[in-house]
């Protein structure tokens, strides 16, 4: 309920600033579905990482989700609601919750992101999580494009967690967590649409690993879209 | 005698328009005619929504009397004109004359000079004209100058011109797209490199760590990967999503224009693109350039010559083989381009040149010295595509330029998100063709090139000097004058009766056609005994640029960035009081 509330206040907070803006700077939304993809491994894990977005140059509002089905329908996923705004050339800084959900359990965090386009050309994004249990998380996550020709675009990509407490209902140890690294080629018939296949290895690490040991990697096969 | 034979090279090029209008009509659906012209001191004008065709997609155009591009109008100088603009669309919307000098009231700018001419309603424009030239009209509300509210403006000299042609076509370049530009907008907020497919690859890469090894490939490509700039970002639309026409036509329809072995043909470009710089030349003829937005300068031959969006450019070319000559516009991207023929038979077509080579920007075009760079001891860029050498001898040309000294008026500098580069040691690169144009083994005009062709010694000095810097964004789309957008601007403050220098500083990677309405813009090309007068000048990316303006319009003015999608941003408005 609390979220609900606060939400709304960041949206009129948004419909505030369309009162200065002129046409410059019009209201726009972006749907981007980055991954959505089957892994080639014994459970044929369903893969997706998304991300929404509403507002103008300065300020937005932003919908993050990642998560994974497997194919007897556990779930995991990852879902964030922050207040963006930009604060440098290439940069923004966030504010909301993440939402995490298991099977059996979940998990809200308060979160402060910063979220741009670093030197060289990469995409990244560093998230700090705390919640009611004093936990601190660290999520952070680098993606670079290279484009073999205009239309057919290798993604590496990294993603390491981190958290100062152990939390066994979310499969949660402290320290490092999780390492996850990708390879993606897509090929864009037109920007808006790519399919792509592609490598990804996952590795949980300390407490983390013994709730849920995974060393894995598998090829997968995907799409990703927006507009 | 030149009034008819204008009329004349007029006509036939609307005849044509109507031969080649029936002759495609079986072909695709509707076509428009292009050339109609329209000539007197009175005229109606409606501005509409009309269905066009012209890439095999029906897409809805906005037009002035149903025309793409709408009807060349033919005014007489010292006449007074009126203009009677109704608008049929569910928007409100306005006419500019581009470089028409006139009252305020007049100029057609929605919120400064007027309310804008609201749907189902009629504005009546009226002023005398005073001066002659080739110029051009554009909506000035919205988008609409995207999708078709645009033509020429001619108009015919009190006194006798100090040159002599047997016929006379207007060329008016154009881009256009099925696209909603609000679409084109939104897609550029979202990605800004949407419509850019000449990226940099790892072929790219590879290819100069073949050349220079990979020590130095990595080095050279140091800066723009830390600042996160690209050196083929030339183009924000390119011809993924345009079409570029010429007097509305494709290069499949082709423009004609029709000419007699020998005769002197005087050629009238107009750039009534929304976002495309085009390159322009007829290969086989040299062009000799008579007047640049309107005003005449002193001849200069040459081969080709850059057009930026809003300028004018009137040529006499004189084609001496019995063969259809290709009209050449080539976008700065080199991602399409417009043509005509120029051609003794209507049947015969000229065949498309092989466009040029992809442009790469340069250290230069980001403002830097080149004296200062390191380059590991190799100059070389990918393409040779380096500043013309000689760098000593040009600080000398441009010296006087630098050293003049007037009253600086501070404006407000606002550092921040607004902008995503600085040019460190921006240069008067008046002799700079640009990029793209450099060392292309064809002589290609300048702005060095232009001089007036009437003495300007008399002129006054300026009283005082504001420097503007052009700054953006690119990654985030957002385009300013001096880190402030207009949204968040001041007036500039001009005082009645002043002549005040306006210097440029491009701190962006684009080049920007620099817009000031209601007064001329007399450009420092080197000489100043023959500033050239301008109403639009571009100012390269990470260049210097000064001209002088006499302050004798009172009233609001706009001054922007004549690129559609730069200018909601990139503007401020002028008050002179």
């Amino acid at each position: 309920m609390k979220k609900i509330v606060l939400s709304l206040i960041m949206i009129i907070g948004l419909v505030q600033t369309a009162h200065a803006s002129m046409e410059d700077d019009p209201l726009v939304t972006m749907f981007l579905m980055d991954k959505f993809e089957i892994l080639d491994n014994n459970e044929n894990t369903r893969v997706w990482e998304g991300s929404f977005w509403i507002g103008y140059d300065i300020n937005k509002l932003y919908i993050y989700s990642q998560g994974e089905a497997l194919s007897d329908g556990l779930e995991t996923s990852q879902n964030e609601l922050v207040y963006s705004r930009a604060i440098a050339a290439f940069w923004d800084a966030q504010i909301g919750f993440t939402y995490d959900k298991n099977a059996d359990a979940s998990q809200t965090w308060g979160e402060i992101a910063i979220s741009g386009l670093a030197p060289y050309y990469f995409e990244t994004r560093a998230a700090l999580l705390i919640n009611g249990e004093g936990n601190v998380g660290l999520r952070l996550d680098a993606e670079y494009e290279a484009l073999f020709t205009q239309k057919l675009i290798l993604t590496p990509s990294l993603e390491a967690d981190f958290y100062t407490k152990d939390d066994p209902d979310m499969n949660l140890g402290s320290g490092l967590s999780i390492i996850e690294a990708g390879l993606r080629i897509r090929y864009e018939f037109i920007r808006e649409f790519a399919p792509y296949i592609g490598v990804t290895w996952e590795k949980t690490f300390g407490n983390t690993r013994n709730y849920n040991p995974i060393d894995e990697t598998s090829l997968m096969v995907g799409v990703r879209f927006w507009f | 005698m030149l009034r008819r034979t204008f009329v004349k090279g007029i006509a036939a090029t609307s005849l044509m328009g109507f031969a080649t209008t029936d002759a495609m009509a079986n072909a695709k659906s509707k076509q428009i005619n292009n050339n109609n012209i329209l000539t007197g001191n009175e005229f109606f004008l409606d501005i509409d929504y009309t269905p066009v065709n012209i890439t095999g997609k029906n897409a809805v155009a906005t037009t002035v009397n149903g025309q793409l591009s709408g009807p060349t109008l033919v005014w007489n100088e010292g006449e007074t004109i009126t203009l009677h603009v109704t608008n049929h669309l569910k928007k409100t919307s306005s006419i500019h004359w581009h470089g028409i000098v006139l009252p305020t009231g007049m100029d057609g700018v929605p919120g400064l000079s007027f309310d804008g001419i609201a749907p189902g309603e009629t504005f009546t424009y009226t002023f005398k004209v005073q001066q002659h030239g080739t110029y051009w009209y554009h909506s000035h509300a919205g988008f609409q100058e995207q999708t078709g509210v645009y033509g020429t403006i001619v108009i015919k000299p009190k006194k006798k011109e100090p040159f002599k042609y047997d016929k006379d076509y207007v060329v008016q370049l154009s881009d256009w797209s099925d696209e909603k530009p609000t679409t084109i907008y939104k897609k550029l907020k979202q990605m800004s490199g949407y419509y850019n497919f000449s990226q940099r690859t790892v072929g790219t890469f590879l290819d100069e760590v073949k050349e220079k090894g990979l020590s130095s490939a990595f080095s050279d490509r140091k800066m723009w990967n830390q600042m996160r700039m690209s050196d083929r970002d030339i183009s924000d639309v390119t011809g993924y999503t345009y079409t570029y026409l010429m007097n509305g036509k494709n290069p499949v329809t082709q423009f004609k224009a029709l000419f007699k072995k020998g005769e002197k043909i005087r050629l009238r470009f107009v750039n009534a693109s929304a976002m495309t710089f085009f390159d322009v030349r007829i290969p086989g003829l040299n062009m000799t350039i008579i007047a640049a937005d309107g005003h005449h300068v002193k001849p200069v031959s040459i081969a080709e010559f850059r057009i930026g969006v809003a300028e004018t450019y009137d040529v006499i070319v004189q084609p001496t083989d019995n063969k259809a000559y290709a009209i050449f516009a080539q976008s700065i991207d080199r991602s399409g381009y417009a043509m005509g023929s120029l051609t003794p038979n209507a049947s015969m077509l000229a065949k498309a040149p092989r466009m040029d080579p992809l442009p790469v920007l340069t250290h230069t075009d980001m403002g830097m010295d080149m004296s200062e760079v390191d380059h590991g001891g190799d100059m070389k860029c990918a393409s040779g595509m380096m500043m013309p050498s000689k760098k000593s001898m040009k600080k000398d040309k441009y010296a006087d330029m630098e050293s003049q000294k007037y009253p600086i008026t501070q404006l407000p500098m606002k550092p921040g998100l607004q902008i995503d580069m600085v040019a460190m040691s921006p240069k008067y690169r008046l002799d700079d063709p640009g990029v793209g144009l450099r060392n292309n083994g064809r002589k290609v005009l300048t702005y060095a090139d232009l001089k007036n062709r009437y003495s300007t010694r008399k002129d006054k000095k300026p009283d005082r000097e504001i420097i503007l810097h052009l700054t953006g964004n690119m990654e985030r789309y957002m385009w300013s004058i001096n880190g402030i957008k207009y949204a968040d601007a001041e007036p500039l403050e001009f005082y009645y009766g002043e002549r005040i220098r306006i210097t440029f500083i491009n701190d962006t990677m684009m080049n920007h056609p620099m817009h000031l309405h209601g007064m001329w813009s007399d450009l420092e090309t080197g000489d100043d005994n023959h500033l050239v007068r301008k109403h639009t000048v571009i100012v390269q990316p990470g260049a210097k640029i000064s001209y002088r303006v006499t302050v004798d319009a009172k009233g609001r003015w706009a001054y922007h960035c004549h690129m559609l999608y730069h200018m909601a941003g990139m503007f401020r408005e002028v008050v002179v009081a």
